[in-house]
């Protein structure tokens, strides 16, 4: 039973908090005296803080009710003696005639505890020891989880009045509490009735017209009574201001007093607006105030709602919020997003949506249809392709970029995947030819959308300029778009060039899947056949393919050891297969032999002029040791790019195309720099094998000598 | 390599400046401070139409360097500058066009702030979570 009066006590060491906060602003108050104590306290804040709640007034209760205050739902039994305090101040309340008692529904319960602090006369203790118990209990029980609107407006009314209403104001406190208590479960943030009321009460002081505006300047005046510094006063702004309007409509206004009651109170400032805070309606009448407040509260949790309900400035509140939540929780990785008032902790709940998973995903910017219809012009383009093998390894499965913002991260997780998953398989292997037939192929992947980004600009600015992740689908559909020939030509590698021996090899089947590490590289020209499937190998076969024969032959010794992998590497080159797979992100079967025609077609979608230049510095790089093929794959890569940009221009009439083939150039080059580096990586392990061996291999020499 | 910079309107010192990442910083603070030179040509030279964005490209400046440094004026004076990577051919120019309308609508936004004073630097919270977006975007 006595337990049970805690609750009001909360509310009673809280508002004299607030009093003292309230007599700083409100020098020209209707009722200075009134509002003295008046400041609701915010609900659930006093769960939260302990130390600050004391305040000189109320050092007796203070104690107890912090102990309450730390939790005040959870035991109400705390310290039931102070509960006869509680209901010492109703009492007072009524037999007081305090000039309070005129004030709206807030201001008179809040008053008596003001007066309470000076010292409290215990006469009606009796008779509130009497009532309160058992009315209290009852109310507490009823209203644990609803806010009993009606029972604070019965409140109010029954505060005015002399004791016979103690019961109801008890009650009606009870239901306060609980209610705020309950609130402050969910919401710490919400205004409380009595607050808002106060609220209200100031705004109007400032602006008699509750539907108009309080323009900046008499907005700063008035909250920098407040004592806080400018620039939490100017962050408590940029919260509270929604239409960014510089000015504050009633809700504006209220939230931004909240704030300010917050941290005054010690809170900190939470990085967004809290939902309860955000202003949805425009407070009408002081009457209809607690109901309308509840309602208020009732779907403050709609930001959604906001936008229609709130009528004045609500048009950039309609654009700025929708944006706001759309890229907050789409797009933008870590915008406000991230939690904000860790402090509170009630907060977590009501802040606005955190999106980490969203940050790691979606690279891409805010628009939206842009990369779709990147996607779909990809998909045409692959249709259109007279490729064996889907244009581009990213457009190969359209349907596996379920949103644009997903492609460029899909591609990009796929490739970090395959790259991660390069490395473990090919960990054993460690082959420098394979790696550099990897990179190179990687590049030659990339290079198709790489090279349009080298070019000089050849497109006319792209309609979707955001689509600066989405390029590598573009790339792929522009690419389909040239012409067959070069294509053929792309695919012709292993027979066009001499150099490359291996005619399985050159195909390309690989789609160009830029890190496919495992697959990637090698094959050793020996036995092209024999290299296994390597499934994340896309076009990077192609490069492989002519890497590996290169290097085969220079460095067949070096390969032995690799040549395991290499022969593993070979099968996936063959693959056409791979190419989609590439879309997949990863396993592209090389099956050497097989598709070097397909395969050829097959990776050229994603590049193909700048195959054949590839091609030919891969000549080059096989000629050179492993540790310069890497090197010089970025060298192939880059002049590949620089030759890609003439075949851009000449489909440059789809400036969208192009445009896309940019970004998506651009993606795959990313993806090709981080395959380059993660090769460079398996190029210093195997590099370090190689030493390893060569001294082994010293050390047997004396005995060999001997 | 990405920063963004907003000079002020009259004593041309920057109000806010940020870049990412934040090794040889000074030297990106210098090329904004050269830049504004080719700014102010700019401005005197366009007469009227003062709002239209600007670019001023690597080869400006430093031509030996890769890096490319826009700019963009307001009405009132407010420049704003961005050094950007050559490298980072991502960019496009209509991307740099979006990027200055984000920031000029988010210095708007502050100035609406009664509590901020022109010529103030700029700690706004929003103004750094746009910055930090725009950052994640391009970077």
């Amino acid at each position: 039973t006595v337990k049970d009066l805690p609750l009001p006590r909360f509310v009673v060491s809280k508002n004299e908090q607030e009093s003292r906060h309230t007599a700083l602003y409100s020098s020209d108050a209707d009722n200075p005296a009134s509002y003295s104590g008046v400041i609701p306290p915010p609900p659930g804040r006093i769960q939260v803080k302990k130390g600050s709640v004391s305040l000189d007034a109320v050092q007796q209760r203070t104690s107890t009710d912090q102990q309450e205050s730390t939790s005040p739902v959870v035991s109400p039994q705390q310290s039931p003696p102070t509960s006869p305090h509680a209901w010492r101040k109703h009492n007072r309340h009524p037999s007081g005639g305090n000039n309070e008692r005129p004030l709206a529904g807030p201001g008179p319960f809040w008053a008596p505890f003001s007066e309470a602090q000076p010292g409290s006369s215990t006469s009606s203790d009796p008779i509130w020891s009497g009532h309160s118990p058992p009315p209290h209990q009852e109310n507490w029980v009823s209203f644990a989880d609803t806010p009993p609107t009606s029972a604070l407006l019965a409140m109010h009314p029954a505060s005015v009045q002399d004791q016979t209403t103690v019961r109801t104001v008890a009650s009606a406190t009870t239901a306060n509490e609980i209610r705020r208590q309950s609130s402050s479960y969910d919401d710490p943030w919400k205004i409380t009735d009595e607050q808002r009321q106060y609220y209200v009460n100031q705004f109007k002081t400032i602006q008699p017209d509750l539907n108009g505006f309080i323009p900046g300047s008499a907005a700063k005046e008035f909250f920098t009574k407040s004592k806080l510094p400018i620039l939490e006063l100017s962050h408590i702004w940029e919260l509270s201001d929604f239409d960014k309007d510089g000015a504050l409509t009633l809700d504006e206004f209220c939230a931004a007093f909240h704030l300010v009651v917050a941290r005054k109170n010690g809170y900190d400032l939470p990085e967004k607006l809290p939902e309860s805070l955000m202003p949805k309606l425009i407070d009408l009448e002081d009457s209809t105030e607690v109901g309308e407040q509840t309602g208020e509260v009732g779907y403050s949790s709609s930001p959604a709602e906001a936008p229609p309900s709130k009528s004045p400035s609500m048009p950039s509140l309609n654009q700025t919020w929708p944006e706001l939540n759309q890229s907050s929780e789409q797009w933008e990785t870590f915008s406000e997003r991230s939690s904000s008032s860790q402090t509170l902790t009630q907060f977590d709940s009501n802040i606005a949506p955190a999106d980490p998973d969203t940050a790691i995903v979606h690279p891409v910017p805010i628009r939206m249809t842009p990369s779709k219809i990147h996607m779909q012009e990809m998909e045409l383009k692959r249709t259109g392709s007279d490729h064996a093998n889907p244009t581009s390894p990213l457009l190969v499965k359209p349907p596996d970029l379920p949103e644009e913002n997903k492609i460029s991260s899909s591609v990009k997780f796929t490739a970090g995947n395959t790259v991660t998953d390069g490395y473990s398989s090919s960990d054993s292997y460690a082959s420098d030819p394979e790696q550099i037939g990897s990179t190179v192929t990687r590049q030659r992947s990339h290079s198709g959308t790489s090279p349009d980004n080298t070019a000089p600009p050849p497109p006319p600015p792209r309609p979707h300029a955001s689509h600066s992740r989405s390029s590598s689908l573009d790339l792929n559909r522009s690419f389909s778009v040239t012409p067959g020939p070069q294509q053929g030509g792309v695919v012709a590698y292993p027979p066009a060039v001499p150099p490359r021996p291996q005619p399985s090899q050159g195909a390309g089947p690989h789609v160009h899947r830029p890190v496919d590490a495992e697959g990637l590289i090698a094959h050793t020209s020996t036995s092209p056949q024999q290299i296994p499937e390597q499934p994340n190998f896309a076009d990077f076969s192609q490069f492989e393919a002519f890497a590996v024969s290169g290097v085969n032959k220079e460095e067949e010794d070096e390969i032995e050891t690799h040549s395991e992998v290499l022969q593993v590497e070979k099968p996936s080159d063959s693959a056409s297969s791979l190419r989609v797979a590439k879309a997949d992100g990863r396993v592209e079967d090389k099956a050497p032999a097989n598709v070097p025609t397909s395969a050829g077609k097959g990776t050229t979608p994603l590049a193909p002029p700048p195959k054949p230049i590839r091609r030919r510095l891969k000549s080059e790089d096989e000629l050179r040791p492993e540790a310069e093929e890497h090197t010089q794959k970025t060298g192939v890569i880059a002049a590949v790019l620089a030759s890609q940009p003439s075949i851009p221009r000449s489909v440059g009439k789809d400036k969208k195309a192009i445009q896309a083939s940019i970004r998506r150039n651009k993606e795959t080059n990313t993806v090709l720099a981080r395959l380059n580096s993660e090769l460079q990586q398996q190029l210093k392990d195997v590099l370090e094998e190689r030493i390893s061996l060569e001294v082994q291999l010293e050390q047997l020499r004396p005995f060999s000598h001997l | 390599l990405f920063l963004v910079s907003v000079i002020c309107p009259s004593q041309n010192y920057p109000l806010y400046i940020r870049s990412v990442p934040t090794e040889n910083e000074l030297k990106f603070h210098y090329t904004v401070h050269t830049s504004l030179d080719v700014v102010d040509e700019k401005i005197s030279a366009m007469g009227k139409a003062l709002v239209d964005q600007r670019e001023l490209y690597l080869g400006l400046l430093y031509p030996t360097e890769d890096y490319k440094v826009y700019g963009y004026v307001t009405n009132s004076k407010v420049k704003f500058v961005m050094v950007v990577d050559s490298s980072n051919t991502a960019l496009r120019d209509n991307e740099i066009r979006s990027m200055f309308r984000k920031l000029h609508n988010s210095y708007t936004d502050i100035m609406c702030n009664p509590f901020y004073n022109p010529g103030d630097r700029i700690h706004s919270r929003a103004f750094d979570n746009m910055v930090n977006s725009m950052m994640m975007q391009v970077c």
